[in-house]
């Protein structure tokens, strides 16, 4: 082979190879994104059903209840305006609280329930996830607006 | 009074390296004896200042000073010393220090370990480093000082949060930013080359040794942080792309990219302004990393503090950075030359190819890490990027990556026949298809992922015993021959074999481990892989600084006693957190991990319980070890320790003939 052709060989090999790897990213991410939404959106049926999402806010006072069997797990998440029930069966993360900030992913069932298989606290005790944060700002914002008029 | 001298030691270090940052580049540029002999100087006093500033800080935390704010926000007066020392780094002020510290030690270290090479080449590079310190000083002494007072005293600390109050945390982040900012050298070393217009075999030779020592850093440092994680979050896995694994996980890629990249350059001449890019990219990404966990825009356990003001500054300085090294590689990288000349199918080209691929690995985290943040910054809602993405991006690309790399040391250099490799090879891909092909059925279970993981692994061992076989085997003297390879070329083969070792625990702890969540009162019994693991209650216990519950469970396996493990759940005194101390009995073969969910409430002592069985978990952190040793075994070559001052052109006629 000539050089040039040689070269006109590489960049091919190249740019296939390259469109391979873009086709991968973005197949993969359009599969394993996970949205976010507030428990108002979803109350408001804005989530998508049969989808798996992620939904933020702090766990409510006095809603965590144990089932017999040790491990399963109700209580629900609230942005203080609205509250989605989620059932989770597993241990719980070291700093999930009542009161305290939590993300939890998972479907919402056509009974309104989230079914969670992921439930997050994060490590710090005065932390609190971004997604949580979000959703009680969101709820404050709204009710804020509902008041003014 | 001693944290204002360590205060004032860091502004005194910013102008020691205000001064190498600049006046030794000058210097080169002149062609002044004096102003490039004023580099190793600089950089002795810059290290002298910071690890007077470190020891300052050190000093605050073991004598309980809470009068300093960061001491009393990451300590506690019944914290144990060696917790307090390594609360040290345990925040965001403290690591930066490290940081600085780190570098300034980097720069030392070339300072000493340069005598052969040309003065205007070590003070450029020696420039090049007291820009970057320049950079973290400022951000330092500007936004982030650990010496800033707090008055009136705090009585007592707010206490270092309880996950990093473990031994692997210890040695964790300095390992980690060893690796880190090594590749400012190699970074340092690139710039030099191109700032002097002289990127040769010599440069690369120079650069190589640097570049796979932080190398070898990094990896021992990622390794250490997943097994941390695997044993301290108490839910036994062990990496979970998180943004700041993710972050550390960019840099290793790219850096394991340019020690190939690097090699190739320094052989054949070939790459050259590949390899100075990649360079640039690895620590610009290194500084990425910093942003990313320090500026506190990704949440993590690592994420210490959410300032705006760090973020814009951390931003900017990796602005400058990259900007400047590509407006220098813009303006250079034309007079570089194309070097040696390869086919299509040659060792140069499989290597390159694997660049690429390493390198589109890389950019794919980079996407998956950042992907979530573009998006909220630019209005379309919070989401974020699991590892079922990961696992779809990387696995295509690991695969032609690994077949590649079996073939890579057998391949000759300039050229070589498609159909005399694949004949060469043939016996070491059918014996690797045969034993992926039985091996899971003699594990008790075949899927195709399990089959695939393990063709890769012994592909890598096959290719490697057969070149081992080619090279050493011969009717002559074996021992001669054994002694006639270098030890770089036994270093490579010994990093390959990590990977193959590493492949083998993450195929068969994804495809083997057995995981159970499960109630258990006093004197249950759970059997899981073989084994019964019998629950015998908990008991209270009290340690230094936190109270708690220690579990006791029994393992049998056919009525015979295994071990006895102690899992806890802890209390921290001060800051309240809960933390789960996992009990783990380590094995060859597998890990038997326990650890405590919660108490049920309204019974009688019960508890979930997790138990998990991991089979051949450890070879995933032992095949990083290997990595490591392997780049420590490259790095003892004699080739690098030619200390003479022979010029450049000199060796490369040498290598040329020894390559040819």
């Amino acid at each position: 082979m000539k050089p040039r052709q040689k070269r006109v060989m590489f960049i091919l090999v190249g740019i296939a190879a390259v469109g391979l790897a873009v086709g991968l990213v973005l197949n993969a991410l359009d599969k394993n994104v996970s949205l976010y939404f507030t428990p108002t959106q979803v109350f408001n049926d804005e989530a998508p059903h049969g989808r798996s999402f992620r939904i933020g806010g702090l766990v409510e006072e006095g809603s965590v209840q144990r089932e017999a069997d040790g491990l399963t797990v109700n209580f629900a998440i609230t942005d203080t305006s609205k509250r989605i029930p989620v059932v989770y069966k597993g241990i719980l993360p070291d700093l999930f609280k009542e009161g305290k900030g939590v993300v939890a992913q998972g479907t919402v069932g056509p009974d309104g329930i989230m079914h969670a298989d992921e439930v997050l606290a994060k490590h710090d005790e005065n932390y609190m996830p971004p997604e949580a944060k979000d959703a009680l700002e969101k709820a404050a914002a709204a009710n804020a607006a509902v008041e003014s008029k | 009074m001693i944290p204002e001298i360590g205060h004032f030691s860091l502004i005194v270090a910013l102008f020691i390296a205000v001064c190498l940052g600049v006046l030794p580049i000058i210097g080169a540029a002149r062609n002044n004896a004096v102003l490039m002999a004023i580099a190793r100087p600089l950089a002795y006093g810059q290290f002298l200042f910071l690890v007077i500033a470190l020891g300052c800080l050190t000093y605050a935390f073991v004598a309980n000073d809470f009068s300093v704010l960061y001491v009393a926000q990451h300590s506690n007066s019944q914290l144990p010393v060696i917790y307090r020392i390594s609360a040290v780094w345990g925040g965001h002020e403290g690591s930066l220090l490290l940081w600085a510290f780190i570098l300034g030690g980097w720069t030392l270290a070339v300072a000493i370990y340069s005598r052969h090479l040309p003065d205007e080449m070590v003070a450029r590079v020696l420039g090049v480093m007291g820009f970057v310190a320049i950079g973290f000083l400022l951000f330092m002494l500007l936004t982030s000082n650990p010496f800033d007072r707090l008055l009136p005293a705090a009585a007592d600390g707010r206490d270092l949060n309880p996950l990093l109050q473990d031994p692997g945390l210890v040695i964790h982040p300095p390992m980690l930013y060893m690796g880190y900012v090594g590749f400012s050298v190699a970074f340092a070393f690139a710039l030099a080359a191109l700032l002097g217009g002289k990127l040769d075999t010599t440069w690369a030779r120079w650069s190589r040794p640097w570049t796979t020592v932080a190398w070898v850093f990094m990896t021992l440092g990622i390794a250490l942080g997943s097994w941390w994680a695997y044993y301290e979050l108490g839910w036994g896995g062990w990496w979970f792309w998180d943004p700041v694994e993710n972050a550390s996980l960019m840099p290793w890629l790219l850096g394991t990219a340019l020690i190939h990249s690097l090699a190739v350059t320094e052989k054949r001449g070939a790459f050259k302004s590949w390899t100075v890019l990649l360079a640039i990219a690895a620590f610009s990404l290194s500084l990425l990393g910093t942003f990313l966990v320090r500026s506190g825009v990704l949440t993590s356990v690592h994420s210490f503090a959410a300032d705006p003001k760090r973020g814009i500054f951390i931003l900017s300085f990796l602005v400058v950075v990259i900007g400047v090294s590509l407006l220098l590689f813009a303006w250079r990288a034309p007079k570089v030359g194309l070097g040696g000349k390869f086919d299509i199918l040659s060792r140069e080209s499989l290597l390159l190819s694997n660049n690429v691929l390493l390198s589109v690995a890389a950019a794919s985290v980079f996407i998956g890490t950042l992907y979530p943040l573009f998006m909220d910054a630019l209005g379309f809602g919070k989401l974020s990027v699991g590892p079922p993405y990961f696992h779809a991006v990387f696995v295509p690309l690991m695969v032609p990556m690994i077949l590649m790399m079996g073939l890579g040391p057998l391949a000759r250099w300039k050229k070589i026949g498609g159909l005399e490799l694949a004949k060469r090879v043939r016996w070491a891909f059918l014996s690797a298809l045969l034993i992926a092909l039985l091996l899971p059925f003699a594990m008790g279970m075949w899927t195709a992922m399990i089959a695939l993981g393990l063709l890769l692994a012994f592909w890598i061992i096959a290719t490697m015993l057969l070149n081992l076989r080619e090279r050493l085997l011969g009717r002559n003297d074996f021992l001669q021959r054994v002694r006639n390879q270098s030890l770089s070329y036994y270093g490579m083969q010994l990093a390959h074999l990590g990977v193959a070792v590493f492949i083998i625990g993450v195929t068969l702890v994804k495809g083997y481990e057995t995981e159970r969540d499960v109630r258990m009162d006093i004197g249950d019994t759970v059997s899981a892989g073989g084994y019964v693991f019998r629950f015998d209650g908990v008991r209270e216990i009290e340690g230094p600084n936190y109270i708690g519950g220690r579990g006791h469970v029994t393992v049998t396996r056919n009525g015979q006693a295994v071990t006895e493990l102690y899992p806890e759940k802890r209390q921290y005194n001060v800051s309240g957190m809960p933390m789960t101390e996992a009990a783990i009995r380590t094995g060859l073969l597998r890990d038997l991990y326990v650890s405590l969910g919660e108490p049920i409430p309204g019974s009688n002592g019960a508890w979930a319980v997790r138990i998990y069985i991991k089979p051949f978990v450890d070879w995933v952190w032992a095949g990083c070890v290997l990595m490591a040793l392997g780049g420590i075994l490259a790095i003892s070559d004699r080739r690098y320790r030619i200390h003479s001052k022979r010029s450049g052109a000199q060796l490369d006629t040498a290598l040329e003939e020894k390559t040819a």
